[in-house]
């Protein structure tokens, strides 16, 4: 259980919540008025189209594109499905794969509304059932097996083939991993269409496809039960296919996706409308399909200084809460992230990570916290690196956080070998067994350097909060508020996918999901 | 010549640490002792060894019998010549009486821009600042994931001297493939010639860049002082 080691000033926590969510509310008023091509392609495949075309683009971006290029996107693609499903009589697979072929479905006659309606109730009622289905199975299985202990151990596998990563996850659960992330290949983000089918070759990291998770969840499952722990699965709902990468995460039990507000836009250059359109629904689907998100702060860190702008990434923490809230996530699906990355070489320099950690601890005391290993000061010394993250692994058992990113001793030379993630798991288990309730037996001086550097932060997270307030999300990321970068409000990738939604647009799936996850629409 | 001193001057004393797919056993411990005397050392000893579900990591040491000659290394910057930031600008003043204008990125497909800012950004690395920072230095840092061509054409657009180029992803050699290509457009473009090349990253050292044609190789361990020695004292050479 959390221990309050810090006295937070709880006017200032409320103030800056308050804050956040008007914030949030201010980006809300955009996301209402736009969708997406890849908003889009996720209810086309949600409706059950899956697979390619003979040139391998998928046949979800050969219906969207078909139906954008036609101007009439903006009404829904799934308007035109149900329009055809009606018309045609067959399965939307099949009507996909005819608009491979010559079967334009713009152009189909318009059907009688009632029966339009009826087929898209039926198509998605039946993939909310399966995702409802998944995450079922998911609490069963962590009911019966349990996830073991916070915080949970989490190691990525980058082979670049899906078929080596199954090993050395399953090694990696053997040696006592909780959590298991494939880390997609290089530049998967920034492709607006999601490959398809298993794959064997990426650069430091493997493809994000719905085979792919399909095969790890299995693997996992196997492992699960030989070690009597359910090991979670992560990927990551981010880049440019965000909403189809959560749909398909949804349909084949992933635990976990790597899902944020606004990284793409910092760390991929895309578009802000489209983040934050692209967010919002990837986040509604998680929020359905009981996935916990993990949130990217801990970038920022990587880029501004970690000293300066500790600041930065609880205000974000904040901001990510409410954008998240307000896509039906619950407190227990928000994994925040914040690293440890403070240079080694600065005096006190653990006090200072101790106090924002356990500052964001308590601030989100229900939120699955992701902690973030160093890796701006990992220099290839592995020796040092080895001591490093085993001063990590110390903050993380006392300040009580949930997702435990290990820290590899080889971060800055190469993507893990097998023998690096155990030596890292080996690490955090004696760290975090030997200091295991060191929480409960200290408290910090309440007029100590900790307690100081809590206040001083929370106090410049107000102050940041009230200026980003002022001047509204989009501008003060246009002036590089958060890890120091600028992006243009009007520029980055993947702004031609972005439409404006028309009155009569439809979006069944974003309709019945909020319904039930009690979001309000307005 | 020179051999790896553990305690005493050629004991060639090296410990290394390596996985192999099988499990642990006296077998295996004596396939990683027979491995390390084919890599070149003697008296092996494992003086570590853990089972990873069907893989078995050692830890060893040996003393290794090969020796390296000095004089054969050749080196971009010579260890005791690097310049000081304020011997650099003085350098640029007196020697080229104009700034040096250096556009730098990581290219292809790579994301990682560690090692780029490292070197680019005002602040720079281990207390060595960035050429940002440098008041005769003009720089642009375009980021990451910038295509070859893109930087070719904006080191035209703002008469770069020399590009920087970082390679962190190295997996299946992309890298190298990477930059080759750009060797390649900057020689049909008509540019090589006009312009200095260097390359830094994890896995570059100075014969990796020689041998794709690059200028100067930068590896682990690079701040920007080396790179703006490099290039500064390159520059005056072929002026």
């Amino acid at each position: 259980m959390m221990k309050e080691q810090l006295s937070l000033d709880q006017g200032k926590v409320r103030q800056a919540r308050e804050l956040a969510h008007s914030i949030a509310l201010q980006v809300q008023e955009d996301i209402r008025k736009h969708t997406t091509v890849t908003i889009e392609r996720t209810v086309a495949r949600l409706f059950g189209i899956d697979g390619t075309d003979q040139d391998g683009i998928p046949l979800a971006n050969i219906l969207v594109d078909q139906v954008n290029r036609a101007g009439l996107l903006d009404r829904g693609i799934a308007f035109w499905l149900g329009n055809a499903l009606v018309a045609l009589g067959q399965a939307p697979q099949q009507i996909a794969e005819r608009c491979a072929g010559d079967l334009r479905i713009g152009e189909l006659p318009l059907q009688d509304p009632r029966k339009v309606e009826e087929v898209l109730a039926l198509y998605t009622e039946r993939a909310l059932t399966a995702i409802s289905k998944q995450r079922q199975r998911r609490e069963e299985y962590k009911e019966r097996l349990g996830v073991g202990e916070e915080p949970l151990k989490y190691v990525i596998v980058a082979s670049g083939n899906i078929f080596e990563d199954v090993k050395q996850a399953q090694a990696a659960a053997r040696q006592g991993a909780d959590i298991i992330a494939v880390i997609r290949t290089t530049a998967q983000s920034l492709l607006d269409y999601v490959p398809y089918g298993t794959t064997t070759e990426g650069f430091g990291g493997t493809y994000a496809t719905q085979a792919n998770f399909q095969v790890m969840r299995s693997a996992l499952d196997e492992v699960s039960e030989e070690v009597g722990r359910y090991i979670q699965l992560v990927n990551y709902c981010s880049g440019l296919c965000m909403p189809e990468i959560a749909a398909m995460g949804a349909l084949e039990r992933l635990d976990m996706m790597l899902n944020d507000a606004m990284y793409g836009i910092l760390f991929r250059d895309i578009n802000m409308d489209r983040t934050f359109a692209d967010q919002y629904f990837s986040r509604m689907i998680n929020a359905y399909a009981g996935i916990i998100i993990n949130t990217g702060e801990d970038n920022y860190l990587t880029t501004a200084d970690a000293f300066e702008k500790a600041h930065t990434v609880l205000a974000s923490n904040l901001i990510n809460e409410q954008m998240g809230l307000k896509a039906g996530l619950k407190p227990w699906q928000l994994g925040l992230g914040h690293a440890f990355e403070l240079d080694p070489k600065m005096r006190n320099g653990f006090l200072y990570e101790l106090a924002t950690a356990q500052t964001i601890r308590q601030v989100f005391p229900e939120a699955p916290l992701k902690y973030m290993p160093p890796t701006k000061h990992m220099t290839g010394d592995i020796f040092m690196g080895h001591v490093q993250n085993a001063m990590f692994n110390l903050a993380s058992v006392l300040t009580g956080q949930s997702i435990h990113l290990l820290g590899m001793l080889t971060e800055a030379i190469h993507t893990p070998h097998l023998a690096d993630r155990i030596l890292s798991l080996e690490n955090a288990h004696y760290v975090m067994e030997n200091a295991r309730d060191l929480a409960g037996e200290i408290s910090f001086r309440p007029d100590g350097i900790i307690q100081q550097r809590s206040e001083a932060v929370l106090d410049q997270v107000v102050c940041f909060l009230q200026e980003i307030a002022g001047k509204g999300l989009k501008r003060s990321i246009s002036e590089g508020y958060f890890a120091d970068i600028k992006r243009p409000l009007q520029g980055g990738k993947g702004r031609d996918g972005v439409l404006r939604k028309g009155l009569d647009y439809q979006n069944p799936f974003m309709t019945k999901m909020g319904q039930e996850l009690g979001v309000d629409h307005d | 010549m020179i051999k790896p001193y553990g305690d005493s001057w050629g004991d060639g004393q090296v410990q290394l640490s390596f996985t192999l797919p099988i499990p642990a056993g006296p077998r295996a411990r004596e396939a990683a002792r027979r491995l390390a005397a084919q890599m070149g050392l003697d008296d092996v000893q494992v003086v570590h060894m853990k089972d990873l579900s069907g893989f078995t990591y050692f830890i060893l040491y040996g003393s290794c019998r090969h020796s390296i000659d000095l004089d054969q290394i050749p080196l971009a910057v010579a260890e005791g010549e690097m310049m000081t930031f304020e011997e650099i600008n003085h350098f640029v003043r007196e020697r080229l009486g104009r700034k040096v204008v250096v556009v730098g990125a990581c290219t292809g497909t790579d994301a990682h821009t560690v090692g780029l800012d490292a070197i680019m950004n005002m602040k720079g690395y281990d207390g060595d600042y960035g050429l940002e920072r440098y008041p005769m230095l003009e720089t642009y840092n375009l980021g990451s994931q910038v295509q070859n061509e893109i930087l070719l054409q904006k080191a035209m657009e703002v008469g770069a001297d020399a590009v920087l180029v970082s390679q962190v992803v190295t997996q299946k050699n992309v890298h190298i493939q990477n930059l080759t290509e750009l060797i390649e457009m900057a020689e049909a473009e008509d540019l090589r010639r006009r312009l200095i090349l260097i390359v830094g990253g994890p896995r570059i050292d100075p014969s990796l860049a020689a041998e794709l044609g690059f200028d100067a190789g930068f590896g682990p361990g690079t701040t920007a002082r080396h790179v703006a020695t490099f290039l500064v004292r390159e520059l005056a050479r072929r002026n």
